[in-house]
């Protein structure tokens, strides 16, 4: 059948193909819609882990059982599952193993730019790229059988224009595959020094055999263009760049087998054309192969290491040729940065924080980094997943050894509380900081798009299950529960009470924010009738709503306005405006 | 029919229904056999921020973006947008620009001005500009989010696409009970770009 998938859709459509028994994921964009998909087929059993390394181990566990397994995340995801990742290439696989990583390149989404390639080369693992939707379902299905063929991991990496770019499959049915049977064998899964030892002679003869593999298999392969003198060596959407900007004026050699590197069939492509070019986004890793090679070639001398490419990039850079004239007036546009939605719970605490001269708040990855931007501008910090609470340790730390009477907030998210901040809290009371720690419980993992976590109750497969209770679990990692506050963010005097409480405090502190996301369904439909509304006799236009950062505030000639479809009346502005010219409106529904 | 291909490029607010205006779009030329690519942008931009989402159809697609200067059709669910994405609009290309205002941050904060006399500009740049009032349009069916369908009307009679059925893909896309009013802002946005 044709279809029109995304290449995230064409890759749970090609485990399912594949006859994948067991996926696990965490939710990152550009990859979050892959679990997503995959637990539409309900063949397979599908879970969101509380963080990638999780992720990675259960389908590992799952491989080494017999299934076929695979597990999804974004490249910095990847960081995350690196420690599992290296030591799996040892273990190798029972069922097929495929480790689906999505860079971004571009940063569409992301803290950083960094190209996930070079994992293939430091794991010893083999490495697929698929360069449109057809080839995120067929390079799915090979990377099983090449998985199952070379007992070994394999990763099939992506890019934020190939998961969020959709394109015409066709595609087929499922082969349903028992699980394979499962042996003790702890020379091959239990990696103690000896056994590893051993294993590592098998990685490094495994890389070589795949490599006479790589060179022979479909999944690279050269497309000579009669009188074309230009050669091009592709990848991923780079390829379609290529095509697109150069046609039948360049051969090309299509690289969708990327680690361990054909370089006899990039000899055998180099010798027939008289300029070769390497049209790879972000790193030189395909090029540094080739010069290492000793064959000439154009490149990263040319195209760009930061940023997505795109056809009119490689024109320019190959065949010199400027970009069509587009439509111009030199009047530049202001920025319109994303921001925070209107009812965000996490507006109210951040508000209390901002302007705040003696604190520091460290962030993380999540909606709320969105307050680092005016006219919040609270935040100093976006590492990591879970850096929010463990750099507030350190900073702590640093402030009292500078002598500075300053406190630290941590900040991150249910969801992130979960994934990697618990094990940051646990350091701050075992180690006595003085910080408070802030979770941002809003019931859901937000920023992705409204998946579950542990502390939702719901899985992924859409069973009710236990539901974490985070104040309970900071009791348990040991904080006080008189240092506990738990608050409503939609209630400004109670939430301040809580700040100053922790001010105050000498002790690791946490507070807990317990509204919903505003863009969860059920709140959306209670909330949908409820807006707060002005009275224009009794405004000033002082501004001080405007503090907020609320979309659905606004100043126009010289009035300030509130949309009242877009407000939820989370009743913020209501509560600050000094002369009480705002009030609620419309009803709560069940 | 014509097999000529095309670039459309949809600019706006996260938030407006870009994507899922370019989801039936994608279906609707697939139903009628072309090759198409769309790319759509998801996470931290969607939140109120400046999104696009490219959709190219024709023989065989390769790319699927849309660089500066290759736009046939740029459809703007904002006036500001529209000023924005300008530059990708081909010297004989078109745009069809939602009446519609939304201030962004540094604007509300008077750090920024939102440009003035901004449909002029717009009118003046391209020879082939369209002003939809599409907002309008879906308060008066009932529904102020079906904007994004009487803009996709006009896109589609503007494509010379109108000859085509896109009810049944418009059925696909939409919930059910949404059907109606969106068959409604659909139709009307076609009538509204003869």
């Amino acid at each position: 059948m044709k279809v029109i998938l995304t290449g995230n859709e064409a890759v749970a459509r090609g485990a399912w193909e594949a006859g994948c028994h067991v996926a696990a994921a965490y939710p990152g964009t550009p990859s979050t819609e892959i679990l997503e998909n995959v637990s539409t087929y309900r063949e397979m059993y599908s879970e969101w882990s509380p963080n990638e390394k999780v992720a990675l181990e259960v389908a590992s566990g799952a491989s080494m059982a017999g299934a076929r397994a695979m597990c999804a995340m974004k490249h910095v995801g990847l960081n995350v599952a690196a420690d599992p990742l290296f030591t799996m290439s040892y273990i190798g696989v029972n069922g097929g193993l495929v480790i689906v990583d999505a860079d971004d390149p571009g940063l569409f989404s992301s803290q950083n730019e960094q190209d996930n390639r070079w994992y293939a080369l430091h794991a010893k693992l083999p490495m697929l790229e698929p360069s449109d939707s057809q080839e995120c379902l067929d390079f799915m299905k090979a990377a099983f059988d090449i998985s199952e063929q070379f007992d070994t991991p394999v990763l099939l990496r992506l890019t934020t224009r190939i998961c969020h770019s959709k394109g015409v499959v066709r595609t087929g049915e499922r082969t349903e595959r028992p699980v394979r049977a499962y042996n003790r064998n702890p020379a091959k899964n239990a990696m103690l020094p000896a056994f590893a030892k051993a294993k590592h002679y098998m990685v490094e003869k495994r890389l070589e055999e795949m490599r006479s593999f790589a060179e022979s298999s479909p999944l690279n392969y050269i497309e000579m263009n009669e009188g074309a003198k230009i050669g091009v060596v592709a990848n991923g959407v780079g390829f379609q760049y290529a095509m697109e900007a150069l046609g039948d004026r360049a051969s090309y050699l299509k690289i969708g087998f990327t680690w361990p590197f054909p370089r006899k069939l990039v000899r055998e492509f180099a010798a027939k054309v008289e300029t070769l070019w390497v049209v790879e986004e972000n790193d030189p890793f395909m090029e540094q192969e080739i010069r290492a090679m000793g064959i000439p070639c154009s490149g990263k001398d040319v195209l760009p290491l930061v940023d997505e490419l795109s056809q009119a990039l490689v024109a320019k850079a190959v065949l010199g040729t400027e970009p069509g004239p587009g439509t111009e007036t030199g009047i530049m546009p202001p920025n319109r940065p994303p921001l925070l939605c209107p009812g965000c719970p996490h507006r109210g605490l951040l508000f209390l924080l901002s302007g705040k001269k003696d604190v520091v708040v460290t962030g993380d990855i999540g909606c709320y980094g969105l307050g680092s931007m005016p006219p919040l501008n609270v935040g100093e910090s976006t590492i990591c997943m879970g850096a929010g609470f463990s750099a507030a340790i350190g900073f702590q730390k640093a402030l009292e050894k500078a002598g500075k009477d300053r406190k630290v907030f941590g900040i991150l998210g249910d969801s992130t509380f979960f994934h990697s901040g618990i094990t940051g809290l646990i350091d701050a009371v075992v180690n006595k900081s003085r910080g408070v720690f802030v979770i941002l419980d809003n019931r859901i993992t937000a920023m992705t798009g409204q998946q579950h976590n542990p502390g939702t109750g719901v899985t992924l497969m859409g069973e009710e299950t236990a539901a974490l209770d985070i104040p309970k679990l900071c009791e348990a990692c040991g904080v006080k529960s008189g240092n506990i506050h738990v608050v409503d963010p939609y209630d400004l005097k109670a939430a301040k009470k809580a700040v100053d409480l922790a001010m105050a405090a000498d002790e690791t502190t946490v507070i807990v924010t317990n509204r919903p996301c505003a863009l969860i369904k059920d709140v959306q439909r209670a909330r949908s009738d409820l807006f707060c509304t002005i009275d224009h006799e009794k405004c000033v236009v002082c501004g001080a709503c405007l503090n907020l950062g609320c979309p659905a505030i606004t100043k126009k000639d010289g009035r300030i306005v509130i949309d009242p479809v877009p407000c939820n009346s989370c009743g913020l502005c209501v509560q600050i405006c000094p002369k009480q010219a705002i009030s609620r409106e419309g009803e709560l529904h069940d | 029919m014509t097999r000529e291909g095309k670039n459309v490029l949809l600019v706006g607010v996260g938030g407006q229904g870009t994507i899922l205006a370019s989801k039936v779009l994608s279906e609707g030329l697939l139903s009628f056999g072309y090759d198409v690519k769309m790319s759509e942008i998801h996470g931290m931009a969607q939140r109120g921020g400046s999104v696009s989402t490219h959709v190219r159809y024709g023989e065989r697609v390769f790319s699927p973006v849309i660089s500066k200067g290759e736009v046939d059709i740029l459809v703007a669910f904002e006036k500001m947008e529209a000023l924005r994405w300008l530059p990708y609009i081909s010297g004989d290309g078109m745009l069809i620009v939602n009446n519609q205002e939304i201030f962004p941050m540094p604007v509300i904060l008077g750090q920024a001005e939102y440009p003035f006399q901004l449909e002029k500009t717009l009118s003046e740049a391209v020879s082939r500009c369209v002003v939809i009032e599409a907002a309008k349009e879906a308060e008066e069916i009932g529904d102020p989010r079906v904007m994004n369908m009487v803009l996709l009307g006009a896109v589609v009679k503007k494509l010379g696409l109108d000859e085509m059925s896109w009810e049944e893909t418009l059925r696909t896309c939409v919930p059910q009970a949404a059907f109606q009013p969106n068959l409604l802002a659909f139709e009307k946005g076609m009538k509204l770009a003869e």
